[in-house]
């Protein structure tokens, strides 16, 4: 019974590995046919989607993908940092007990409700103000920088509670202020950890689908400022599998692929960072 | 390069925290009341007890309550079992050897896996391949898959917190491994493992692109798990980008968050309270 009830678990404990070779070997086989049949190079480096044409270039939206998680960061990094490091290091720790719970409960809010706020309130402030369609790089890069903010947050403040307090209480005998403190002492023993945090924050960013889809205007084509309308790997898929077939639905797959490929590498080098850490 | 006053760069510093972190927060508060205040006026018995009249224009969710709820149920009655199993098996069972590595890091992977790609493969495999459809049935694989990481995880930190000494005891009165585990660990873990069930809970019901090509959405109230089902988010979804029908939006986002929120509550709170029994 005992030898039977371990066996079992073993079975179970491996099924996550199966899943994951699962999925991989779906996705796969669905879209290496298709890109063995164009080439590789007319699909990454094409600029023309048009699906029932046979034109299949995705590079506008890989384009797309990565300036809108750049733009991402670029507002969720500094605002998550500073809200980290002003809990744990400048804050009393009442603040950080009220806060750093508030903060990742609203991980939980659907990213459905991110992207409608962002049509009813972002959107045309940027259209009125700013000027184009409103629907953009811009809305996107921002509505996604909010979304990451509870993941940097969260991730981030574990890793400065995790530096030595003895590392603080050394550089401030040496006469250091605090600022000091954490720039040149807290925030260097923790740089590794902080990498995770924003790698983490990018991988949900361009995984994110349903808000980019309403927020970024899903035009085809290569955006000239941050005013104008993208489409992501991720809304292509999105918007274009409820109806696709045939080789249109292949290139979708294909597009997955590409996303696939590129959270896979992400999420490696996230796993380095991490054993570094722990060496 | 300019040397500030190092007092003057702490008063600086500690202002330019302050004011980013007070931004943040306030973001993230704006956008929960916000909601709240623009959909609590239209959720009523009415809307929660009624079906959807002309596309959900009209009307209630009810219908879509209902497919939420089976969804997720599915969802977990898979989800759980094969995640607790796993989380047994890595820390009971074996020690830390390159074959739990290996099942640990696939399990990173899954959970960094962008839900669309997940939605794309729960399509192909279990609505075209399985021939399952468009059904509550495939919405709830697809999920099951999505969440199994997070139960993974949290089951394990909760099993790994139970007092070594316990286990010592209940093997030193002749228990079996397998007794130790269902009469001393699991109750000892059960309340962390309720935490990550219940945070996974909360993202079935948030969740969007996993479903909407798995569980389709259909707008009557599912009869079995063979049918299709639209639920909260993906209704939501479809009232946001597809009609005008704002007012019914606000009232379906504010009953989801609501749920999350509840929801993502009540989990933290138990989690404090594990926290403060064992530390």
């Amino acid at each position: 019974m005992e030898k039977l009830i371990e066996k079992g678990l073993l079975v179970i404990a491996y099924s996550s590995i199966a899943i994951l070779f699962i999925i991989t070997f779906f996705i796969f086989k669905e879209g290496l046919p298709f890109i063995f049949r164009e080439g590789l190079g007319t699909i990454l480096g094409g600029v023309e989607w048009r699906p029932t044409k046979g034109e299949f270039g995705i590079l506008p939206m890989v384009v797309g993908s990565l300036l809108v998680t750049g733009g991402a960061l670029v507002i969720g990094v500094p605002l998550g940092l500073s809200c980290a490091v002003f809990l744990v290091e400048f804050s009393k720790p009442k603040v950080r007990r009220i806060l750093k719970p508030a903060i990742e409960l609203l991980a939980g809010i659907p990213s459905v409700v991110y992207g409608f706020l962002g049509v009813i309130l972002l959107v045309p402030l940027i259209r009125v103000h700013l000027g184009g369609p409103g629907l953009s790089l811009l809305a996107g890069s921002i509505i996604l920088g909010i979304m990451i903010l509870p993941t940097i947050i969260s991730i981030s403040i574990d890793v400065l509670e995790a530096v030595p307090q003895s590392y603080r209480e050394g550089s401030i005998a040496l006469g250091a202020t605090t600022t000091q403190t954490v720039s040149m002492v807290v925030l260097k023993a923790a740089r590794s950890g902080i990498v995770t945090a924003v790698i983490l924050g990018m991988g949900r960013a361009i995984g994110e689908t349903m808000a980019v889809i309403m927020v970024t205007g899903n035009a085809v084509a290569f955006p000239g400022s941050i005013l104008d309308s993208i489409r992501t790997l991720t809304s292509n898929i999105g918007i274009e599998l409820a109806y696709a077939s045939g080789d249109h639905q292949e290139a979708l797959f294909a597009t997955g692929v590409v996303l696939f490929v590129m959270i896979m590498v992400l999420n490696l080098v996230a796993s380095m960072t991490r054993k570094k850490r722990i060496r | 390069m300019i040397r500030l006053d190092p007092a003057l760069s702490q008063k600086l510093v500690r202002w330019v925290l302050v004011s980013l972190t007070a931004l943040t927060v306030s973001i993230l508060v704006f956008i929960i009341t916000y909601v709240l205040l623009k959909g609590l006026p239209v959720l009523g018995w009415e809307f929660l007890s009624t079906g959807a009249v002309d596309a959900g224009r009209g009307g209630g969710i009810f219908p879509f309550i209902v497919s939420t709820v089976f969804i997720t149920v599915v969802a977990l009655a898979i989800a759980t079992p094969l995640g607790v199993g796993t989380a047994i098996y890595l820390t009971e069972y074996t020690r830390e050897t390159a074959a739990t590595r290996v099942v640990r890091f696939a399990a990173e992977c899954l959970a960094g896996i962008p839900s669309i790609i997940l939605g794309l493969f729960g399509f192909i495999t279990f609505v075209l391949f399985l021939k399952l459809g468009w059904s509550i049935l495939s919405g709830g694989l697809t999920l099951a898959i999505m969440v199994l990481p997070t139960i993974i995880r949290t089951s394990e930190e909760a099993i790994i917190a139970v007092p070594q000494n316990r286990r010592d005891v209940s093997t030193s009165l002749g228990g079996t491994r397998w007794q130790t585990v269902t009469r001393v660990v699991l109750p000892g873990a059960l309340p962390g493992i309720v935490t990550g069930i219940m945070l996974s809970v909360g993202r079935c019901i948030g969740e969007t692109a996993a479903v909407i090509f798995t569980a389709g959405s259909a707008l009557g109230t599912p009869t079995s798990i063979f049918a299709s089902g639209r639920t909260l988010a993906v209704h939501f979804y479809i009232l946001a980008t597809e009609t005008d029908a704002f007012g019914m939006a606000y009232g379906t986002a504010a009953a989801l968050i609501i749920a999350i929120l509840t929801i993502n509550t009540l989990a933290y709170w138990m989690m404090h309270r594990i926290m403060r029994k064992y530390s």
